[in-house]
């Protein structure tokens, strides 16, 4: 760790950030530094301004009020561009690539240097090879962006802004899409940017990655900062009782399991991509009344296209998925007429999948149960009923702010996945197919959210969790199935399963016990 | 790089478009001050043209209705995630099936033939876009591309059908003969003259109630049913749309429809109303400017209206103005149309940074709640 008795000027300081979006104040007269060559940690609960900050910062949104200097000097940001020219450089959780571009045009893209491109990308291509040597950041420049890993495309990000002379480095939320492998490779980046003097800012959910790799904490309620500390000086508990400000159960509390009557029978499931190459190969597993199955594997073995077909999203090109007795495959039921069964689904990628970003919150809470009769009157839509239920699921599930009639995408990611949660539990659904339930969410929420998935398997629903999370799998999980290249490679109970054996069975070798 | 900037609602639908409007006049007043005369007299005599007197307030209407049915078209596509350049087509075919109710039903009594010709004209509409849709829907061929070739194959079949088979007997030029009596759309001083209300006779007819009606309609199918909940899912997120057990193909078929059907009800007042035979190219355009108009109304039934109104208005002052102005003539008309056309429709972001950044300067909350309900997400 670096040492702070450091006389230089911080690299950032924030004075008296302040800023309302119409009746919500999402930052309050912040104030904090930054100190050179050091990685900063933000953490706070869903809503607490940690993006808004970090969009002012990057010129993205302009404060009411309040001063950003850098390096001791006053700066004015009012677009990314005074913010790249100021050495600040950003990666977003949603990635700003041009998918169809190679690499090198991506990073070259905005900064071409003249109006003939071959020249640019020479010269960039060779200033390129040497930041990748000094950080270590190998990733193939001439290949297209949407063929690169999640991984590797934060890579091109990173250098991107690297390559535009950044010399702090915001990372807002970068381990959320990433693969527990991914996200080791990425903070030792982090640490070989610091060791050449880099700044980084870094916004996280995850206490463990915080006390890993930062050196000073930022922890933001309601908009405000309410503690600072050096990492060395605090543990995971104690910033979890910071952020939330009460203690926090960082482990799930739930009785052992009651497992009643098969609720789900998945028979010699295959399912193959578009160029059909099988992703799934043949399998087969249960789901019982009362029980919280959990599938772990590394990201991209098969668990989203398993995902995807038992909700009906996929068509399998073989196999039986049963529920109640009839066979959703043979039938091929839709996932509309699947939810009528009782099997109802949160997406692995809420944005993606799960809401419509252009709809309001009321718009966006009956997605999926649009035609449900509950919402109908007289032919059509019943908005009183629609925006009761709604008022109802954000109080129920405390989606902040309670507002209806707000666009989906002015609400932090933690909020949105409580209304899609709610939205999908609500349902009363037999059995529940939940993939990353608590990407992106803040502590607090994962521990209610934890709770809500318990308390479904207690009132006899069916759960199976997927989950890149290898702690929430070993936290919510009654029994564990394993997947490796499409196949499930072996199966746990809750008791036997160690984090050791379930690596063992990811990285593919077969284990006792097969179901 | 920056995310879209979003305006308050009322400036995003009363600022934004104004300025946008004062900025084509602007731009029409220097081309007019070039050819030598006095932007301000033009203007003038253009509004005075479109809103002067009864008869100048009745054309200006009676164009701005078959420009509600095209826009509406155009919109309601627009929300499945569609863009639809086929409504003059759909006009065009649509127009023919009411046409021909008329022709062969026509000593019928008005109350039985109006609402066979209202069908008949949704029907044939609805079929000429249903190919364009369907070759989308199963087979992926860009509907773009379908509908504007699909144009042209209206436009070859009409003159065919006009010049060949429903020709007037023993009559030079490619139209039919005139429709019964009893097949006339009444007038709207017919209309309100039975209701006290003294007002000239011009070819704004019933069918402009019916356009009101349509755009009422449309507002309640988007936002009122789960029909029309389903086809905003599909336009705007289809992954989210299958997530939902929506189908997008199917969503894309029901909109085509209902597209085609609003664009093929434009004979209700081009031919009923006014022209009372079928001719060659009646739609005369309406389906192109239905495009502006959507795009300028931003896809809302109220703000087609307006725009509907704003370029009836153009139309029919326009004509008064090339009238009038020795040095103005129908191509100078045009021009000024097609200047609207460029910063409402096609130009109209140009002044939404600007006009955001000062709202970012001046209030305290610079961030709607409300974006506009413009088209599909990214
Ligand atoms: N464009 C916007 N319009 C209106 N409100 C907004 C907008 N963006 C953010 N907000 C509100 O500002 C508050 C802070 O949001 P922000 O996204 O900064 O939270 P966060 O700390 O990043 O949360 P998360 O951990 O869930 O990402 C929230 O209440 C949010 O609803
Ligand atoms: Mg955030």
């Amino acid at each position: 760790m670096v040492e702070e008795i450091n006389s230089l000027p911080p690299a950032l300081e924030l004075r008296g950030i302040d800023k309302r979006f119409g009746a919500v104040h999402a930052n309050r007269d912040l104030s904090f530094a930054v100190a050179a060559g050091t990685v900063h940690g933000v953490i706070g609960e869903n809503g607490a301004g940690k993006s808004t900050l970090m969009n002012i910062i990057y010129g993205f949104h302009r404060a009411d009020a309040g001063e950003i200097r850098v390096h001791g000097k006053p700066v004015e940001i009012h677009s990314p561009q005074d913010a790249i020219a100021a050495g600040i450089g950003m990666v977003h959780q949603h990635f700003m690539l041009v998918e169809n571009f190679t690499v090198l045009e991506n990073i070259v893209l905005g900064v071409e240097g003249g109006p003939r491109l071959a020249g640019g990308l020479a010269s960039a291509r060779a200033g390129l090879e040497q930041l990748a040597r000094d950080y270590g950041l190998d990733v193939p420049l001439d290949t297209v962006v949407s063929e690169l890993p999640v991984g590797l495309q934060q890579r091109v990000e990173i250098l991107k802004a690297l390559h535009r002379g950044a010399d702090l480095l915001i990372l807002d939320e970068p381990t959320a899409v990433l693969t527990p492998q991914e996200a080791d490779q990425l903070f030792k980046m982090l640490g070989r940017l610091r060791a050449q003097g880099k700044t980084v800012i870094l916004v996280t959910h995850k206490l463990r990655e915080i006390m890993a790799v930062t050196d000073r904490v930022t922890v933001m309620r309601q908009g405000a900062v309410v503690a600072e500390v050096a990492t060395r000086a605090t543990s995971s508990r104690d910033l979890a009782e910071k952020m939330v400000g009460r203690a926090v159960l960082l482990q799930v509390e739930k009785g052992p399991a009651q497992p009643g009557a098969t609720l789900l029978t998945v028979r010699d499931l295959e399912v193959t991509d578009r160029l059909g190459v099988p992703r799934v190969k043949g399998v087969s597993f249960t789901l019982r009344a009362g029980e919280i199955v959990g599938l772990a594997g590394v990201a991209g073995n098969g668990q989203s296209e398993l995902l995807e077909a038992l909700a009906g999203i996929r068509a399998p090109s073989r196999g039986e998925i049963v529920l109640g007795g009839r066979d959703l495959v043979r039938e091929g039921l839709d996932p509309r007429a699947r939810r009528h069964l009782g099997l109802a689904h949160v997406p692995e990628d809420r944005l993606r999948m799960g809401v419509v970003t252009g709809f309001s919150a009321q718009d966006n809470a009956i997605l999926g149960y649009h035609d449900l009769p509950a919402y109908q009157r007289g032919g059509l839509l019943n908005r009183a009923a629609i925006l009761g239920g709604c008022e109802r699921k954000m109080a129920a599930y405390d989606v902040r702010p309670p507002n209806p009639h707000l666009r989906i995408a002015a609400f932090s990611g933690g909020n949105q996945q409580k209304l899609v949660l709610a939205r999908e539990i609500d349902s009363d659904p037999r059995v529940l197919l939940v993939g990353q339930p608590t990407r992106g969410v803040d502590i607090g929420a994962i521990e209610f959210i934890h709770q809500k998935l318990v308390a479904l398997r207690d009132a006899g629903k069916a759960l199976l969790l997927v989950s890149v999370e290898l702690d929430e799998i070993l936290g919510l999980a009654d029994r564990i199935l394993v997947m490796n290249a499409g196949e499930i490679v072996g199966e746990l109970a809750r008791a036997e399963a160690t984090e050791e054996k379930i690596g063992l069975m990811m990285a593919g070798v077969k284990g006792e016990g097969r179901a | 790089m920056s995310p879209p900037a979003k305006l308050p609602r009322w400036a995003e639908l009363g600022l934004l478009p104004a300025i946008n409007l004062i900025a084509a006049l602007l731009l029409s007043g220097a081309i007019i001050r070039l050819i030598g005369e006095s932007p301000w007299a033009a203007l003038k005599l253009m509004a005075d043209g479109a809103f002067g007197s009864q008869e100048s307030i009745g054309y200006t209407f009676y164009y701005a209705t078959n420009f509600i049915f095209t826009g509406l078209a155009v919109a309601v596509a627009y929300h499945a995630g569609l863009f639809n350049i086929g409504a003059e087509g759909q006009a065009y075919i649509g127009g023919l099936g009411t046409g021909l109710v008329c022709l062969w039903l026509g000593a019928w009594p008005f109350w039985a033939v109006l609402p066979l010709a209202i069908l008949a004209g949704a029907l044939f509409g609805a079929a000429w876009a249903f190919i364009p849709a369907w070759l989308q829907a199963r087979r992926g061929s860009h509907i773009v591309i379908t509908t504007i070739m699909f144009n042209f194959i209206a436009s070859a079949l009409m003159t065919w059908l006009l010049v060949n088979v429903l020709i007037r007997p023993g009559q030079q030029s490619p139209e039919t003969r005139e429709f019964a009596p009893n097949a006339f759309m009444p007038g709207l001083h017919t209309l309100l003259g039975k209701i006290g209300i003294p007002f000239t006779s011009t070819p704004l007819n019933l069918a402009f109630l019916l356009a009101l009606a349509a755009a009422a309609l449309v507002w309640v199918l988007l936002w009122r049913t789960r029909w029309g909940y389903a086809l905003r899912v599909a336009g705007r997120n289809p992954a989210a749309a299958v997530y939902a057990g929506i189908r997008p193909p199917r969503v894309t078929l029901g909109a085509m429809l209902l597209s085609g059907a609003l664009a093929g009800s434009l004979g209700l007042n081009e031919l009923m109303g006014s022209q009372h035979r079928i001719l060659l190219d009646f739609p005369g355009g309406a389906g192109f400017v239905g495009i502006a108009v959507a795009l300028m109304g931003r896809n809302q039934p109220v703000g087609i209206f307006l725009a509907a109104v704003l370029f009836g208005a153009l139309v029919q002052g326009g004509s008064q103005l090339s009238f009038d102005m020795p040095h103005v003539n129908r191509d100078m008309v045009v021009v000024i149309q097609g200047l609207v056309i460029l910063l409402c429709g096609a130009m109209e972001n140009v002044f939404r940074g600007p006009l955001s950044r000062l709202f970012a300067g001046k209030t305290r909350s610079p961030k709607s709640e409300i974006r506009n309900d413009g088209g599909p997400d990214a």
